[in-house]
C-alpha cells in the first residue's frame, strides 16, 4: 500500500540473525506516523522462514523475490530483484540496515530507481507528510537533516544500534506476498568464489560491548590485556588509527574516520586520546568510559564516566573486579 | 587497459570544520583540503594495476576550480590524465547527482576496464556513491574491496576479496567494473619533487555540464530530489563523572555502574 513503511531484512545465505530485524521497530513508529503498516522485503532462495520471523518482530507483510539465483548475496542480483518490488508497490520508505549489504542494495537500488539517499542515519520522523532523516556529518560534529522530496520510497541506511530492537511475539503472523522476477546467470556479473572467515571474527558494527587500545597501549602486547577485558565481557576489541598505524592490530579493528562506525552499548576507550578523528567513530556510543594517564586528553570531553590513570595498572583491577561481579 | 580513478577533495581531516548554519554552506576560507585518505589507496591501486598489466590511468574529480589541486597531485603521481569534471551547476549534488555526473564522465573517456573510487569520502561520509555508479553504468559493483587478486582485460574478468562483515568474501566479476577500495589495501606513495614540478605546471583539463551531456534538471543543489532542511550542532553529550580514588575504590565503582546498564551478559 502507499505508505507503508518498507524494512529490508537481511540475511546471509538464508541465515538471519535477531539483527536483521532491528529495523522493524523504528518502521513500526514511523508507520504509525504515516497511519500506515510496516512490511518486511526480502530476496533470497526461500523466503518463507525469514517471513515467519519477521512477523515475530513486528511486520504486518512480508515482500518477497524468491529464486535459485538468489541463494548467496551478489548486489546486483539483490539490488535489481529489491527494486522490481520498490517500484511496484512503491511504498513511502525503505529502511536498510547500514552493513556491507544493506548499503549495497540500499544505493544500487536508489540509483535504479533514479534517485539519492541517505546513508548511516540516526534519527527519524515523520514530518509533514514526509520522512525526516537525520545523520551526522564532518566527524559528529553537525547533524543534518534531509528529506528526499521526489523519492518514493525515501531509502535510507540506518546506522545499526541507531534504534531499539522490536519485542519479539511468536504468535503474531502475517501475509507473504510473493513477486515473480528472475535475472538470468548471463546477466549477472558476479560469482561469489569463497568466504574467508576472519581469524578474530570482529564484528565491531554489531557489538554491544566494545573494548579499545589507543597509542597509550605502547605496543602489539598491550593488546593482550585489552582483548582479556574484551573477552570476559563478551566484548569485541577496537583501536585507534594511531594503534593500527604502528602495526600493533590489524585495520579490521580501527574504530574512527577512516575506521568503522559504532554505536555499541558500552564502548571503553584505553590509552585513547581522543582526537576527532576517532570521536567521529564512536561519540554516539551509550555509555563511554575512558582510560588515560592525561587528565587534558579530549577523551574526557566525550566520556560518561572517566579514568585518569595507566591503563595498564586500571584494567588489570577491572577485570578482578569484573571476575569476583560476574563469577567469571 | 584502461583504469579510471576517481577522486575528491575534502577538508584536510585536521582541520576544524565551521558550518554557516543559516546558509548551510561551509566556511572555506583558510581550511585547507587534501584528496580524500580512501581514494589515495584508489589511485595507489590504480597505479598497482598499471604496472602490474600495463595500461593508461584517466583520474577525473567533480569538484570547483580548487579541486584541480587534487588532480594536479594524480599527475605528479604519474597519472597518464586527469579530467576535472566542474560547472556552476554541479554544485549541492547530492550521492545521486554526483553518480550521475561520474558516469557521464566515465561514458564520455570510453573504453573503461575498471573505475577505482574510495569506499567513502571523510567529509560527506555517504559511502554509496561509488556503487550507485556501478548501479548506472550497469558494471560490477564491487565494495570494500582488500584486496585484488587479479584482472584480466583480454578475458574481462576481475577477483577481488570484499572485507564485509566476519571475513573476506572472494568474488570474480565480469568487466567493466567499479572497485571501491578500503584503507589496507596498499601503501600510497608520494609524488617526488620531479613530478610535482612538471603537474605544477600543466593546466587542468575541464569538462562543464554541456560537455558531458548532463541534463541540468538532474544535477546540483535543484536537481537533487534529496534536500538538506536542517543543520544543527548536536546536544553535547552530558558532563562525564571523573572516577576519584584509589585504584580500588575506581574499579569497584565503575564495575558496578556498568553492571547496573544491564547490558553485560
Amino acid at each position: 500500500m502507499a505508505n507503508d513503511v518498507w524494512v529490508y531484512i537481511e540475511h546471509k545465505d538464508g541465515a538471519v540473525t535477531p539483527m536483521s530485524f532491528e529495523l522493524l521497530g523504528i518502521g513500526k513508529t514511523l508507520a504509525d506516523g504515516f497511519g500506515s503498516s510496516v512490511c518486511g522485503f526480502v530476496v533470497g532462495e526461500k523466503a518463507d522462514d525469514i517471513a515467519k520471523e519477521a512477523f515475530a518482530y513486528g511486520a504486518s507483510k512480508v515482500y518477497a523475490v524468491e529464486g535459485a539465483e538468489y541463494k548467496g548475496f551478489r548486489a546486483d542480483a539483490y539490488s535489481k530483484a529489491a527494486t522490481s518490488l520498490l517500484d511496484k508497490h512503491k511504498p513511502a520508505v525503505a529502511l536498510f540496515r547500514a552493513t556491507s549489504q544493506g548499503t549495497d542494495v540500499a544505493a544500487a537500488s536508489a540509483a535504479l530507481l533514479g534517485f539519492g539517499l541517505c546513508t548511516d542515519t540516526l534519527g527519524l520522523a515523520v514530518d509533514g507528510g514526509k520522512m525526516k532523516m537525520t545523520r551526522a556529518a564532518f566527524g559528529g560534529n553537525y547533524t543534518v537533516s534531509v528529506v528526499n522530496e521526489k523519492a518514493v520510497p525515501q531509502i535510507a541506511t540506518v546506522r545499526p544500534k541507531a534504534f531499539a530492537m522490536p519485542a519479539k511475539d511468536e504468535s503474531k503472523s502475517g501475509e507473504v506476498v510473493k513477486e515473480a522476477f528472475s535475472v538470468a546467470e548471463a546477466d549477472l556479473n558476479t560469482k561469489v568464489l569463497e568466504f574467508i572467515q576472519s581469524a578474530t571474527a570482529v564484528n565491531l558494527v554489531e557489538a554491544d560491548i566494545i573494548v579499545t587500545g589507543g597509542r597509550g597501549v605502547g605496543n602489539e602486547e598491550g593488546f593482550t590485556l585489552i582483548k582479556e577485558l574484551a573477552d570476559m565481557l563478551g566484548g569485541a576489541v577496537g583501536a585507534s588509527r594511531a594503534a593500527v598505524d604502528s602495526g600493533w592490530i590489524p585495520y579490521e579493528h580501527q574504530v574512527g574516520q577512516t575506521g568503522k562506525t559504532v554505536k555499541p552499548k558500552i564502548y571503553i576507550a584505553c590509552g585513547v586520546s581522543g582526537a576527532i578523528q576517532h570521536l567521529a567513530g564512536m561519540r554516539t556510543s551509550d555509555c563511554i568510559v575512558a582510560i588515560n594517564k592525561d587528565p587534558d586528553a579530549p577523551i574526557f570531553k566525550a566520556a560518561t564516566f572517566g579514568i585518569v590513570g595507566d591503563y595498564k595498572q586500571v584494567v588489570p583491577k577491572i577485570i578482578e573486579k569484573f571476575k569476583g561481579k560476574l563469577g567469571r | 587497459m584502461k583504469i579510471a580513478v576517481c577522486l575528491k577533495q575534502v577538508p584536510d581531516t585536521e582541520a576544524e570544520i565551521k558550518w554557516d548554519i543559516p546558509s548551510g554552506t561551509l566556511k572555506r576560507d583558510g581550511m585547507d583540503s587534501i584528496t580524500n585518505p580512501f581514494d589515495e589507496f584508489a589511485l595507489e591501486e590504480a597505479l598497482l594495476t598499471r604496472e602490474n598489466y600495463d595500461g593508461e590511468i584517466v583520474a577525473i574529480s567533480m569538484g570547483p576550480d580548487k579541486a584541480a589541486d587534487v588532480l594536479r597531485n594524480a599527475l605528479a603521481l604519474t597519472a597518464n590524465s586527469v579530467q576535472q569534471l566542474s560547472d556552476p551547476s554541479f554544485a549541492g549534488s547530492d550521492t545521486y547527482a554526483t553518480a550521475y555526473v561520474l558516469a557521464q564522465a566515465i561514458k564520455k573517456i570510453g573504453d573503461v576496464d575498471v573505475v577505482f573510487a574510495g569506499k567513502q569520502s571523510t567529509d560527506g561520509n555517504t559511502g554509496v556513491v561509488a556503487a550507485e555508479l556501478a548501479a548506472l553504468l550497469g558494471w560490477s559493483q564491487l565494495t570494500y574491496v582488500a584486496k585484488v587478486r587479479s584482472i584480466d582485460a583480454g578475458g574481462k574478468k576481475i577477483v577481488v576479496e570484499r572485507a564485509i562483515e566476519g571475513g573476506n568474501e572472494v568474488v570474480e566479476a565480469k568487466l567493466p567494473a567499479v572497485v571501491s577500495v578500503i584503507k589496507g589495501i596498499n601503501e600510497p606513495r608520494l609524488p617526488n619533487l620531479m613530478g610535482i614540478r612538471k603537474a605544477a605546471k600543466v593546466e587542468i583539463p575541464k569538462w562543464n555540464a554541456g560537455d558531458l551531456g548532463v541534463d541540468a534538471g538532474k544535477v546540483g543543489a535543484a536537481g537533487s530530489c534529496t534536500k538538506v532542511v536542517e543543520i544543527a550542532v548536536p546536544p553535547p553529550r552530558g558532563a562525564g563523572e571523573i572516577l576519584k580514588g584509589e585504584i580500588e575504590d575506581i574499579a569497584n565503582m565503575l564495575t558496578d555502574k556498568l553492571i547496573d546498564l544491564k547490558v553485560i551478559k
